[in-house]
């Protein structure tokens, strides 16, 4: 690369990122003024801005009892749940015998509420009376065809399954009533009576056929036309499993020849019809949608419940209190205090290490710290991700990390000097050197953050996020600031004369074909040892593999 | 600067070289002897001491005191027994203790004390246990996750410098990292709290970090050496260390001041808390994590390797 055109990439590179944090500033600027909310100061976590605390009660029959077991489950389920909302760190866990506590930054809306308390138990049953039909063109009004059952029902679909007592109930039910217990557990082997969630039509409904257990997957999108287009309507998308693709093509194909309304599928949520398609079709391939006047919220709400598993029991809220914070405000000062007096030390090393080059370490660490706050800003209004005593000591930490970054190209740099390079040949050498570096330890700790990301939950969770974040960032800042920046000020006669101050001294350094001021003799004097021999040795094969690693390049 | 910016050439010439391949038995030994003591010293003062996070606890909550010093209430536990740590918060319009699981006999007096410090009933002070937020299921988890990302990064290592063996050494000394770090955490009986473990995490991507940048420069080194007649592997891998010996100085430094900054500011001014535990983890961390790249990683890489047929020949005298 001629010196020109290196200049050139370098000022593009810094107008780059002078763009990309431009932009980010812009995009939270605007929308602070606009959302009416200071988008600048991220969100804290619960240790350090407290939040809301939920106590969950079980919802239990008279001489029903919770195990320690559903309730681990529960707590289980409810974290992946709420883990599923965004970063939040959320404290979960069980109170007493029977309790369970949920703890989450902010206030909670009430869709975040359904999420956590809902127990979400997802069942696939028969229609087999309803007040209402699926289609226009399906004769209504069938309750008055029930026969009365003379037999034991043979299937889901058998109308014997309505006995007259049954037949009294749906009759009595009235849906603009409360008609069910919080958390009320239905028989999943006999008949129900119920409503839609709507409380527009009545039901009755064969025994489960498929439940919320044989999904393997769900996913709230749009739904998209055979044709392939999509349109504006929200829907869950469920993937069944093995067993549960079975059990749903033998039932459609049981429903597909019977007349209105038994071929219809109720889909019911937590006692509640969803929605109660009629089959057009044996569906084998063990995909289902649901759909019936979903929102983008509501249809993610009950994706990421279904995802996750029903709760063994019904939960209520019990009560619902601010909770302050856990760790005393002097603890984030305390560690802002001790991040500032750590940052003055590192700058006050890094320019005793490297004079005037500290320049470029201070201002890539200063262009790392604006990039990482507009970064989590972002993250914190968009994600929901906040930030806890242990995220901010994280990204103190980082400040060592994404320093290496330097350190590793200056002393690449250094060493090429030594070799007898000139500053602007030592800063492409050692970089390209360097960069391979940084990538690949780059690269080991974003596998660690990837990994502990999608494999973890909670606290860990919020981790891996802000280390993968640091990371992306360090090598961002040394891609597109720290080598242009060098590029450039080796461009300048301060450096490129190898000033006493300037870092880059190749006197200074011990060049060893250093043609100034006669101190190469340092190199002469150096004793003729096996080990010099051994550097002479390691120098002569590092070119060669260069050249070998040149050629290879070329060859491909 | 200048002495040590000659340091940094001496190094770089051959000048001066420590010998960090050569004298390896001592250094595993030492080793050997510190993750002994790691096991050993924790296991004899009965484990690790685990914060209520992991273990659950006894909870107190005084009704309409939210308002009152969270101080006393600190000094009304810690009047029933001293070693109590508890955390103070207000939740609603109440006041709410959390210590490490009380006995009964114990939870009553801290009651009553406690009704008492705020002049109240004792029937408007009520105890209850809690159970852990950090419970098994986020620790399988974690486990889970760690070991996936073990693996991963061996086998990341083993394709990226082409040779399983210095994935090997990397994870030897990642293991040796860890029983150090937690083996500290267990003889001084501080509180393993979730901050503890994600300093502990940190510490995991830092250790292997700085292994890699090693083994990148001994890669480099070593490309061509079964063809050269004059050095060996393992003169190679110790050039390599001592190339980038200046560079690990440097690094560690600038890494542990702000750590070392946020641990005595921690201790000092703001006594035990989160601050304190991660950056415990993160001091101990950076030392062990550069020293055994230093003195295991990279030793042990070339005891692994230089017995190897094609570095065999050239581990001969070069008179010969």
């Amino acid at each position: 690369m001629s010196e020109k055109s290196a200049s050139k990439t370098a000022v593009r590179r810094l107008v780059w990122l002078a763009g990309t944090i431009a932009v980010l500033a812009a995009l939270l600027g605007v929308n602070s003024f606009t959302g009416g909310t200071n988008l600048f100061a991220p969100k804290l976590a619960l240790d350090l801005q407290g939040g809301t605390q939920i106590i969950l009660s079980p919802t239990l029959a008279e001489g029903q009892n919770v195990s320690e077991e559903q309730l681990a489950q529960a707590v289980e389920i409810i974290r992946q749940r709420v883990d599923a909302t965004g970063v939040s760190e959320a404290q979960i866990l069980t109170r007493g015998s029977a309790n369970i506590e949920v703890s989450i930054p902010g206030t909670p809306d009430e869709n975040t509420l359904k999420l956590i308390r809902s127990s979400a138990k997802l069942d696939f049953r028969p229609v087999l009376v309803t007040s209402v039909a699926a289609t226009s063109t399906a004769d209504s009004g069938t309750s008055e065809q029930t026969p009365a059952p003379s037999a034991s029902p043979s299937n889901g679909s058998d109308l014997n399954w309505v006995t007259p007592e049954l037949k009294a109930a749906y009759d009595a039910l009235d849906c603009s009533t409360n008609f069910r217990e919080p958390g009320q557990v239905d028989d999943p082997a006999a008949a129900l009576v119920t409503c839609d969630v709507d409380g527009y039509a009545k039901y009755i409904l064969g025994p489960v056929e498929v439940d919320g257990a044989n999904i393997s997957d769900a996913t709230a999108g749009t739904r998209t036309t055979s044709t392939g287009a999509s349109t504006n309507e929200w829907v869950v998308n469920l993937e069944l499993d093995d067993e549960g693709t079975k059990k749903f093509a033998d039932v459609t194909q049981r429903l597909y020849p019977l007349e209105s309304p038994r071929n219809q599928f109720a889909v019911s949520l937590d006692g509640y019809v969803i929605i109660a398609p009629s089959t057009n079709a044996v569906i084998t391939n063990g995909n289902a949608e649901i759909s019936g006047g979903f929102t983008k919220d509501s249809s993610k709400v009950l994706a990421d419940q279904l995802k996750y598993g029903s709760l063994p029991i019904g939960f209520e809220v019990q009560s619902q209190e601010n909770i302050s914070a856990t760790l005393g405000s002097e603890q984030l000062s305390g560690g802002l205090l001790a991040g500032i007096i750590g940052l003055i030390l590192v700058i006050i090393y890094s320019v005793f290490q490297y004079r005037a080059l500290a320049i470029v370490t201070i201002g890539s660490l200063a262009v790392a710290g604006i990039f990482t706050y507009l970064a989590i800003a972002v993250l914190s209004w968009r994600q929901d991700y906040r930030l806890s005593l242990a995220g901010v000591a994280g990204l103190i930490m980082s400040i060592g990390i994404t320093a290496d970054s330097f350190i590793v190209y200056f002393e690449r740099v250094r060493d090429e000097l030594r070799e007898g390079k000139s500053l602007p040949q030592a800063i492409e050498v050692g970089w390209k050197r360097a960069i391979r570096t940084i990538l690949v330890s780059g690269l080991v700790s974003l596998t660690a953050a990837a990994v502990l990301y999608a494999l973890t939950v909670g606290n860990v969770k919020g981790f891996a996020f802000t280390l993968g974040l640091t990371t992306l960032i360090d090598l961002a800042i040394a891609i597109m600031f720290t080598h242009p920046l060098l590029q450039l000020l080796s461009r300048t006669s301060f450096f490129n004369s190898g000033h006493k101050f300037s870092g880059v001294d190749p006197r200074a350094l011990g060049a060893l074909n250093y043609r100034g001021r006669g101190q190469f003799q340092a190199a002469e004097s150096l004793p003729k040892t096996a080990a010099l021999k051994a550097s002479k040795e390691a120098n002569k094969r590092q070119t060669l593999a260069e050249r070998k690693a040149a050629a290879g390049k070329e060859s491909k | 600067m200048s002495k040590f910016s000659e340091l940094g050439n001496d190094l770089y010439t051959g000048k001066r070289s420590i010998n960090f391949v050569g004298n390896r038995k001592i250094w595993f030994l030492a080793a050997a002897v510190m993750v002994v003591l790691a096991v050993i010293i924790p296991i004899s003062r009965g484990g690790f001491n685990f914060g209520i996070e992991f273990r659950g606890g006894s909870e107190f909550r005084i009704s309409q005191a939210a308002d009152e010093s969270q101080l006393e209430a600190v000094n009304a536990v810690r009047s029933v027994n001293g070693n109590l740590d508890p955390v103070v918060t207000t939740v609603g319009d109440d006041l709410r203790i959390q210590t490490e699981k009380l006995t009964d006999l114990e939870s009553e007096e801290v009651r009553l004390a406690l009704a008492e410090t705020f002049s109240v009933q004792s029937s408007d002070v009520s105890s209850s246990f809690i159970g852990a937020n950090w419970g098994a299921d986020v620790t399988s988890r974690a486990l889970n996750g760690l070991l996936v990302f073990i693996a991963l990064a061996a086998i990341m290592m083993a394709l990226y410098f082409r040779t399983l063996k210095m994935s090997i050494a990397a994870m030897v000394a990642l293991a040796h990292d860890l029983v150090i770090t937690a083996g500290i955490y267990g003889a001084s009986g501080f509180e393993v709290t979730p901050a503890a473990v994600i300093g502990f995490l940190t510490i995991l991507g830092y250790s292997l970090y700085d292994t890699v940048v090693v083994f990148d420069k001994i890669r480099e080194n070593t490309l061509e050496v079964e063809h050269s007649e004059t050095t060996t592997f393992a003169q190679q891998v110790n050039y390599a260390i001592n190339q980038t010996l200046v560079r690990s100085i440097n690094t560690s430094i600038v890494g542990i001041l702000p750590v070392a900054s946020i641990l005595f500011i921690g201790s000092l001014f703001l006594g035990a808390g989160t601050l304190k535990d991660i950056s415990l983890a993160l001091f101990i961390g950076i030392l062990v994590g550069t020293y055994s790249t230093i003195f295991i990683a990279a030793p042990l890489y070339s005891l692994l390797r230089e017995r190897e047929a094609k570095f065999n020949k050239s581990s001969q005298p070069v008179a010969q």
